[in-house]
């Protein structure tokens, strides 16, 4: 901003050095800085990057989202080649064929590890405490992914790509989705391929991870299962072969050791 | 330090596992280093799919061709241009959004989104398969515009004549060399050269050419061909013995043994049973119950009932495991390590 000229070291209204409000006052008003204030609210930078995470997130489950990511980062990468080159290229060249190679076998990973990972959240009922909404992105995440496939099997441009294409075609055009996305016009499909369905997963993967560190992942359920919505309050649950005070340093200080 | 660890006689483990599930974690936490997690989980991807693509590559079998076709079974390919010319085809019966065919629409219960969504991609057999590509060769034979001048000249009712003896007399005819398919004699007027045209516009690739590029130069629009071939056997036949019908859950699997869209399973499942596979509104009704079935899952954390299954399936104890182990050492006076 030109109009306004603030001295560094002496923010007016005391706010603090780094939050964004030391400028004059009418500044806290900006869009930007509305919108930056609102970021940081929810998710300061050790929530959205955190190095500690509760000690019951120690399983192996806990792997195939990160699993997911991997293998959508190598669809990307692989795919990004295969665009580079055009269409045709993978037809008539060996690298191009290894490279579409590696493009198949990322989508079978990828999905086998999302399913996984579907399962996973499910049994952990991981859309308890106001996480309802990354078990929907999830399942945003998970049904638009199925179309990207669809639709590069559909752009492969060689026998599977016309017996899919001529198959899939009677399902969409009897719900009317076939009038508008017509599986039989290469282009359009290649194109929702490259560019539409992509988007719109990286755009939803991208929002599942934020609301995931946002929130935290989900507690265990209480040891002796009891209904997801019962509060339990701290001292109704205090047991009655109490520990030692002494045990509670214990406790708080004797972590258990790092995973890795 | 969060106030609720310093509950008297509690572990932070014992007071934090207590809390609301929406509560901040105050528990004992563990070093955890996601990036690094990532960062290893995509070299580790990498080289699986590396791994899998050196051994199994993947299937690439080059497309079928009308010119294929023509040349393999002149007798199929005629047959099904005489349908898509007097309008008796698959595809000239199909409705929207194809064509405008009274009744042919599925229809869920009362309603048909097909007939809603309307004919959005137009296509008239007739015109699109035979006679404006047989017009384009006409231009340079004559013989041929005669024909078709004759063709159009003549009222529906001989046309649809014309077009029934030579179908009559086409399930006996035989081929008789390259590009040559010997029909019977019939008073079938001037339909026999124009489908002898058509056979010789096929059997050069002409046709394909003339199907994906009618209306210019560049071609990324493949409904035509694809339709006319789909509406043959030749198509169909080579699907069915590399097992891709779909009686045979044949979508969502490719050539070859690839595992191919195994998460079409479901969708796919419904079209082998009952009611499904006898119903002529089988591919709506399918939909309606993928749709259904997707908004339950999209649903599930606010479906009593549904999202309470893992509450009662334990299938958590033994993801935290680990978790209700230190839990229990920590109620019976133990520390963190059992
Ligand atoms: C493109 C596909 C997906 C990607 C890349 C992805 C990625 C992730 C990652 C990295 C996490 C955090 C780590 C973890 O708990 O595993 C996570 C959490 C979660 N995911 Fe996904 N996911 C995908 C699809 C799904 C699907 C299909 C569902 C369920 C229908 C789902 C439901 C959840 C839930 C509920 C959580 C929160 C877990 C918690 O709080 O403990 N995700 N996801």
């Amino acid at each position: 901003m030109t109009d306004t000229v603030h001295s560094d070291s002496a923010p007016p209204n005391g706010a603090l050095p780094g939050t964004g409000d030391e400028n004059v006052t009418g500044d806290e008003k900006m869009w930007t800085a509305r919108v930056r204030r609102a970021a940081m609210r929810t998710l300061p930078p050790d929530k959205l990057l955190p190095d500690r995470q509760p000690s019951y997130v120690a399983s192996w489950i806990y792997v195939f989202g990160v699993l997911t990511i991997a293998a959508l980062v190598v669809i990307i990468a692989s795919g990004v080649v295969l665009t580079w080159k055009g269409p045709s290229w993978w037809h008539v060249s060996k690298v191009g064929l290894f490279f579409n190679s590696i493009h198949l076998w990322s989508v079978e990973l990828f999905f086998f590890f999302m399913v996984i990972h579907l399962w996973g959240k499910f049994f952990m009922a991981a859309w308890r405490g106001r996480r309802r909404a990354t078990w929907v992105t999830g399942v945003v995440c998970f049904v638009v992914s199925i179309g990207a496939a669809f639709t590069g099997y559909i752009s492969q441009q060689n026998f599977d790509s016309q017996w899919i294409a001529t198959q899939a075609k009677d399902g969409l055009n009897s719900v009317g989705i076939g009038a508008f996305f017509n599986v039989l016009n290469f282009g359009q499909m290649l194109l929702w391929h490259v560019l539409l369905l992509p988007a719109v997963v990286i755009a939803f993967v991208g929002l599942h991870i934020l609301l995931v560190r946002r929130r935290g992942v989900v507690h265990p359920f209480p040891a002796r299962a009891r209904p997801a919505r019962h509060r339990i309050t701290g001292a109704a649950t205090v047991p009655d072969e109490a520990l030692p005070s002494s045990e509670i340093e214990t406790v708080l200080h004797k972590d258990p050791e790092p995973v890795r | 330090m969060n106030d609720s660890e310093l509950v008297p006689g509690k572990s932070s483990l014992e007071v934090a596992a207590a809390l609301p599930d929406d509560a901040e974690w105050s528990g004992p936490t563990i070093r955890y280093d996601l990036l690094k997690e990532v960062v290893i989980a995509v070299v580790v991807v990498a080289l699986l799919a590396v791994g899998l693509a050196v051994l199994f590559s993947s299937p690439d079998d080059s497309p079928t061709t009308i010119r294929q076709w023509s040349t393999a079974d002149p007798g199929d390919f005629l047959t099904t241009a005489v349908a898509e010319l007097d309008g008796t085809s698959d595809v000239a019966t199909y409705g929207p959004p194809y064509n405008s065919t009274a009744g042919a629409a599925q229809k869920i219960g009362p309603v048909s989104l097909q007939q809603i969504a309307g004919v959005r991609v137009p296509i008239n057999t007739a015109q699109d398969f035979v006679l404006t590509p047989l017009a384009q060769q006409a231009q340079t034979t004559p013989r041929l515009q005669t024909a078709l001048a004759r063709f159009g000249a003549a009222p529906s009712g001989e046309q649809g004549t014309w077009e029934t003896n030579y179908s009559k007399v086409l399930g006996k005819g035989a081929k008789t060399g390259q590009g040559a398919f010997a029909v019977p004699h019939a008073n079938d007027g001037p339909v026999p050269t124009m489908f002898a045209s058509l056979l010789a516009m096929a059997d050069s690739g002409a046709l394909d050419a003339s199907l994906t590029s009618s209306t210019s130069f560049y071609g990324t629009d493949y409904t035509k061909p694809l339709l006319f071939l789909a509406d043959g056997s030749f198509l169909a036949d080579r699907a069915q013995t590399q097992h891709l019908s779909g009686d045979q859950w044949g979508m969502m699997n490719e050539t070859g043994s690839y595992p191919g869209q195994a998460w079409l399973w479901l969708y796919t499942m419904w079209y082998q049973v009952s009611p499904f596979n006898t119903s002529v509104n089988a591919d709506a009704l399918v939909w309606g119950v993928m749709a259904l079935l997707t908004l339950l899952l999209l649903l599930v954390p606010f479906i009593p009932g549904v999202r309470d299954i893992p509450r009662l399936v334990p299938v958590y104890r033994l993801i935290w495991r680990d978790h209700y182990r230190r839990l229990q050492s920590n109620k019976a006076g133990g520390t963190n390590h059992p």
